[in-house]
């Protein structure tokens, strides 16, 4: 099939489109001239920004007023749909709001979903989207059968950014319909936690512990050791479930997916759910007692020993160098 | 107070610490073995028994989708508390896509008798696709709070602390609903010897995907197919060292090489 229009779930804040936007909306120019964006909230407000990443159009639902941006997109999507909108395929962040709309809308539309996604193609008659699992070691690429519109998600970092040059998207107000029970659940207050620092899946460098720190306040190796390298610290599943530091820090297939120059592991033995979030990076040192530890197969260094001796000495020959 | 019922769902996978495989002639992922109860569930369980502890009472109820007729991993849900568990079992399900996968479990959830809440986790630790949740709440037309680290019930209204990007939203939601938990979001009991042997006696009613009416199922009603499975480039192991008391002069050197410092 040819692939004639589709439209991005599109997100931003400040009159900036996130990274994770400017990545979907790169991919969706490589399939089409026609692209178009769906901001869950003030399209407007971005629409120079969504233009300069190729966005021709931007549906514009609006301030949501604390409705959940799931049910509040999905109904908005469908009922343009239904009224005449004809997207072949549509782009999804596999993040929380992502994850919500496409979830929502499959059943809406009664169309299936392919998510995780880091590919998408038209091979001959069939759109196919591509997932690595087995913790990136397989690739499965996976072809719609059914009616559009498909939905797709993607993970972040699939595909490189790059602008357009193009001009502001044309703003096309669209109306949240309402959504009955199931658009019930309101947002009453938005925490922002605040770090110091690089953010972690933008930062780098990374420093990232894991179980084999022993305890958590053998963390704080991790954080000074980050802080010395202008880095950001992470952590893999295991110490974040065991409460150890915020669910922020995770890296892994759960968590953040983190590309930095440099990713340092420390005490982390290298689980699938978390190398599916590491792999990329484009050098990896890996420090962990077993040699037999997953994580020395994809390290371009690593040093068989004991994290609370190796760090220790390594800080104090950073700090040494001023 | 009111009496709280809830539904968890479970999914029973290959243990994760076994390297997986996929079936050479369907592509899907090999299940065929002795399943357990996904870690990421037993979230869910305890913080649907702590929620009816807290209401002062009610009941926890657990349902499943396997194609080969596996509970020990609902039997795992059993022993923490749950009190009765439905699994939907049919070969024929084998192959199904997250839609499909939602419509039988919205279906076993109205099987069991609409709770006045369903608790899932985010995503299931084999397939992950992470869209199930939501769309069964679409399905049963319930509103849903996705990857919740906090849950609490005041006056009939669930509170929930809501993952975001930057942090965290608090969300007030009307009951019924359904919410996804994330990992950690309570410490899981382990199943004392009493409800181990308890579990054992437990009701675990195994229904169809066509006794709950829905069809078709599998891979004849998954919207999608598997085109080509791929080895994918692997990244080549570079050098390894033991620690001799001065190798972190090596990391030294290579950080230097990479111009990090």
């Amino acid at each position: 099939m040819t692939i004639n229009n589709v439209w991005v779930f599109a997100q931003g804040s400040n009159a900036t489109v996130s990274s994770f936007t400017a990545e979907l909306l790169t991919k969706a120019r490589d399939l089409t001239d026609n692209v178009s964006a769906f901001v869950a909230g003030d399209g407007a407000a971005l629409a120079e920004s969504l233009g300069k990443f190729g966005a021709k159009k931007v549906y514009s639902t609006g301030d949501l007023g604390g409705r959940l941006a799931g049910v509040a997109a999905a109904s908005a999507m469908a009922a343009l749909i239904s009224g005449g909108e004809k997207p072949d395929l549509i782009l999804f962040p596999q993040n929380y709001d992502g994850r919500d709309t496409i979830a929502r809308l499959s059943v809406k539309l009664g169309v299936t979903v392919l998510t995780n996604s880091v590919d998408i193609a038209v091979v001959g008659s069939e759109v196919v989207a591509t997932t690595p699992i087995f913790g990136g070691n397989v690739l499965f690429a996976t072809a719609f059968t059914g009616a559009g519109p498909h939905l797709a998600s993607f993970r972040p970092k699939s595909f490189a950014a790059q602008e357009s040059g193009g001009g502001a998207a044309e703003v096309v107000a669209v109306a949240v319909p309402d959504a009955g029970a199931t658009g019930a659940a309101k947002v009453t207050a938005v925490h922002v936690e605040e770090t110091s620092g690089p953010k972690l899946d933008e930062a780098n460098v990374v420093v990232a512990g894991g179980r084999g720190l022993g305890e958590s306040q053998n963390f704080a190796m991790v954080e000074e050791l980050s802080k010395l390298l202008h880095g950001a610290p992470g952590a893999s599943r295991a110490i974040v479930d065991a409460g150890w530091v915020p669910y922020s820090y995770q890296v892994g297939q759960t968590g953040k997916v983190v590309k930095p120059s440099v990713y340092i592991a420390a005490g982390i033995s290298g689980a699938t759910q978390h190398m599916v979030g590491m792999k990329g990076s484009k050098n990896i040192i890996a420090i962990n007692k077993d040699k037999e530890a997953p994580i020395f197969a994809v390290a371009d260094l690593g040093i068989v020993g004991d994290v609370h001796k190796v760090l220790p000495k390594l800080i104090e020959a950073l700090k040494s160098r001023g | 107070m009111k009496v709280m019922k809830i539904v968890v769902c479970v999914k029973q996978i290959p243990d994760p610490a076994a390297p997986g495989s996929l079936d050479p002639s369907t592509n899907a992922l090999k299940r065929d073995g002795k399943l357990i109860l996904d870690d990421s569930d037993a979230y869910g369980v305890e913080m649907a028994l702590q929620l009816v502890t807290a209401a002062g009472g009610g009941e926890v109820s657990i349902v499943s989708m396997a194609p080969n007729g596996e509970t020990s991993g609902m039997r795992t849900a059993l022993a923490m508390g749950a009190v009765r568990g439905v699994l939907v079992s049919d070969p024929a399900l084998a192959g199904s896509d997250a839609l499909t996968t939602a419509r039988v479990l919205a279906a076993a959830v109205q099987k069991v008798g609409m709770p006045d809440l369903v608790i899932a986790a985010t995503e299931s630790t084999d397939g992950y696709t992470g869209t199930v949740p939501a769309q069964m709440a679409e399905v049963l037309g319930l509103p849903s709070v996705t990857f919740a680290k906090k849950v609490k019930v005041e006056g009939g209204v669930l509170k929930i602390d809501r993952q975001t990007e930057d942090g965290y939203d608090e969300v007030e939601c009307p009951l019924p609903a359904l919410v996804s938990v994330t990992a950690g979001v309570v410490e899981p009991r382990y199943p004392s010897f009493k409800g181990i042997m308890d579990a054992k006696k437990k009701e675990v009613i195994t229904v169809t995907a066509s006794d709950l009416g829905i069809t078709p199922v599998g891979w004849s009603g998954a919207g999608q197919k598997v085109s080509s499975v791929t080895q994918a480039e692997a990244r080549q192991a570079g050098q390894v060292i033991e620690d001799d008391g001065e190798a972190f002069n090596k990391i030294v050197a290579f950080l230097e090489t990479l111009k990090v410092i």
